[in-house]
């Protein structure tokens, strides 16, 4: 009997072995820097494993083929280093460190908005600038005039999401699910709240879930079908929004399922039927079928690097690899100019410029580092996004 | 109608909770220890369905087997190797290495089968009831659960009280060393526990992520909390006290959350478990046990 223990035993570790090994090549970027030499060193850190990893490989993604991009080009060149927080503060913070130790120079996320909430803090002390690609929470850009977002911020997103239900025919009686332990969820659900009573939209049902207990929403569904709801709000990731989904499906309960920039990733969760989320609508700047050059272009790029349709993480990280780029190149930055010297020239060229990219046209900052353009609605068809006026 | 939809949702949950349960009891009962690692078998149970269906195509049916055996094995092999050699010792050893169990298989999975959760396709086909002109659903998830729920609750009765096999784990958790003097081999008997509670958190698995798709390694974690204060609650060492205590806390919880609040459920829950343990120390059907001296 022992021998067969130790027998299983053995082949337990080997396994585990093998799988540590898998891992380890799926996560490359983490030590190696696209560019060498010369190079402005870009920090990044996201969720690159864990329940949020949709958005942080989105974003790595995206930010490499920028990169790659201007890199190719010549004359300005950067080194992108992205390290994984799994959306997890402490996490986040040692990734800080990490990548301060590499040397960066410019801080391009970090991805969520609680890791960014730690990372704003330190950015603002260093007196490094940072530009977020997607962490859209209100407290994030508090922390320092030189913390920027390219992103809304999360309140934005809940009184543009009543705003346009308020102008749009969607339907008559409103639910709302929210997660009440998540700012970016909560941020979104008081300001969506505050404008749909502005708006004189009737909210007939509020359910709320936590981190403990979001692994059952059917009594939050259920609960918003007896209200009699046609248009359901659902401020928040994808991971959950699966399941309400597919439950809201199982019962035959068929509303207006309405999402905000969260919800952008429920396409690729694995196992996902797509099918579930016809007709879904969300809230976003970005919109894959656009007809524009940069947009097909970029779409055709991503689809080759990873296979998959990018979502809009992907668009705002692209983005803010080139509004970098464009404030760098204004500015006259050179890799050779300390991590300060650098962050007050961008400070001076964010609160200035105007940036075209992928997620909006004109876009401009405001000193507080809230970035202004227009968001639009998309709905996915035929497991599609398409854009709605 | 509503109310009557809610009683269906809690009792749907708190059967997957009273399955989960039945294996922490009966450890308890017979090993008098807590296997805190339960949870995370129930993670692998699924994990192995999954695979078995998304990967190699097989039907549900046979990705359930495939994950009862799994389980089966998983938890034999658990046993004598992390708390057998550790039997004898004061009872905080074990606790602490099925702690350490517990973290060493959610790290495995997270090593094997990465953290990013995946959608769990249900393992029923059924099309739902639809009752009362669409004011009821009942979901073919539901049904199948209670139905399973069930026919454990009576397999496992029928073999506690009829089987040679059985009786000998009633003997052992009644007093082990004296039926370690009428011949019961007691090493035998509590890995037999062990396999039958792995066994039962392999079909607990399935029939979670049925319900609730998300799968992911923690995905056993939080219902394994739950399906142990389950088994507290009805009287742990209890069959029918875990069935009673898991099915009594999906009602509660469901209930909570419908009518009182969606976020303050799980305080609510846990306070109405601290009262009734203030009342009945032992649990709902526990036995109250005079130590003589």
């Amino acid at each position: 009997m022992k021998k067969l223990f130790a027998f299983v035993l053995a082949v337990m570790m080997v396994m585990s072995m093998l799988a540590g090994c898998g891992a380890s090549e799926s996560a490359p970027a983490a030590d190696a820097p696209v560019a060498e030499a010369g190079a402005i060193k870009l920090g990044m850190c996201g969720p690159l494993t864990g329940g949020a990893a949709v958005y942080g490989t989105a974003v790595q993604a995206g930010m490499e083929i920028a990169v790659e991009e201007i890199n190719a080009k010549g004359g300005l060149q950067f080194a992108l280093n992205c390290q994984d927080d799994e959306h997890d503060t402490e996490k986040a913070a040692n990734a800080y460190n990490t990548l301060k130790d590499w040397g960066m120079q410019i801080m391009a996320g970090p991805v969520t908005t609680a890791p960014s909430n730690v990372v704003a803090g330190e950015c603002a002390n260093d007196q490094i600038f940072m530009l977020t690609p997607s962490a859209s929470g209100a407290s994030v850009i508090e922390y320092g005039d030189n913390i920027f977002q390219i992103c809304f911020t999360d309140p934005n997103q809940g009184t543009a999401s009543a705003d346009y239900m308020a102008t749009h025919d969607l339907g008559t009686t409103i639910g709302v699910i929210y997660d009440s332990s998540d700012v970016y969820s909560s941020g979104i659900f008081d300001k969506f709240m505050t404008q749909a009573e502005a708006n004189g939209l009737n909210v007939a049902c509020e359910a709320s879930f936590t981190g403990d207990n979001k692994s059952d929403l059917t009594t939050q569904v259920t609960q918003c079908k007896e209200a009699g709801c046609d248009v359901v709000f659902l401020p928040f990731y994808a991971t959950e929004a699966a399941q309400v989904l597919t439950y809201a499906d199982k019962i035959g309960y068929k509303p207006v399922f309405f999402g905000c920039d969260g919800m952008d990733g429920i396409l690729t969760v694995e196992g996902f039927d797509p099918a579930l989320a016809e007709g879904l609508m969300l809230l976003t700047p970005f919109s894959a079928d656009a007809e524009d050059e940069a947009t097909k272009s970029f779409v055709a790029k991503f689809q080759e690097k990873t296979g998959i349709v990018p979502n809009q993480f992907a668009a705002d990280a692209y983005d803010v690899i080139y509004a970098l780029a464009q404030a760098c190149e204004n500015a006259g930055v050179t890799a050779d100019m300390s991590a300060t010297d650098i962050n007050a020239k961008l400070i001076e060229q964010f609160t200035s410029m105007t940036f075209d990219g992928l997620t909006g046209a004109g876009m401009t900052w405001a000193a507080t580092g809230e970035v202004s353009k227009t968001p639009m609605a998309v709905v996915i068809e035929n497991g599609v996004y398409v854009g709605v006026e | 109608m509503s109310f009557l939809q809610y009683l269906i949702n809690g009792i749907s949950i708190g059967a997957v909770y009273a399955i989960i349960a039945l294996g922490y009891t009966m450890v308890y009962g017979i090993a008098k220890m807590l296997n805190f690692a339960h949870g995370d078998v129930i993670m692998v149970g699924a994990y192995v369905s999954y695979c078995v269906t998304s990967y190699l195509g097989m039907p549900a049916i046979v990705s359930i087997l495939v994950a009862v055996v799994a389980c089966t094995v998983l938890g034999i092999v658990i046993e004598g190797l992390a708390y057998k050699p550790l039997r004898g010792t004061p009872s905080l050893a074990v606790l602490i290495t099925a702690i350490g169990v517990s973290y060493f298989l959610q790290n495995a999975a997270q090593l094997i089968f990465g953290s990013a959760p995946k959608n769990f396709k249900s393992i029923v086909t059924m099309q739902p009831l639809t009752l009362f002109g669409g004011g009821l659903t009942i979901t073919g998830e539901v049904i199948i659960t209670i139905a399973i729920c069930v026919a454990i609750m009576v397999g496992l009765t029928l073999f506690t009280s009829k089987t040679r096999m059985g009786k000998a784990m009633r003997a052992v958790s009644e007093d082990r060393a004296a039926a370690q003097l009428m011949g019961i081999n007691v090493n035998q008997t509590i890995s037999l526990t062990f396999a039958i509670g792995s066994a039962l958190a392999a079909v607990a698995g399935v029939l979670l992520c049925s319900t609730v798709p998300t799968l992911m390694p923690t995905t056993g974690a939080m219902p394994g909390i739950r399906a142990f204060t389950a088994a507290v609650f009805g009287g742990i060492g209890s069959i029918p006290g875990a069935m009673l205590g898991g099915i009594l806390l999906g009602i509660i919880e469901t209930f909570s959350k419908a009518y009182i609040s969606t976020q303050f459920s799980d305080a609510i829950v846990f306070s109405v478990l601290i009262i009734i343990l203030l009342v009945k120390p032992a649990g709902l059907l526990g036995k109250q046990i005079q130590e003589k001296v």
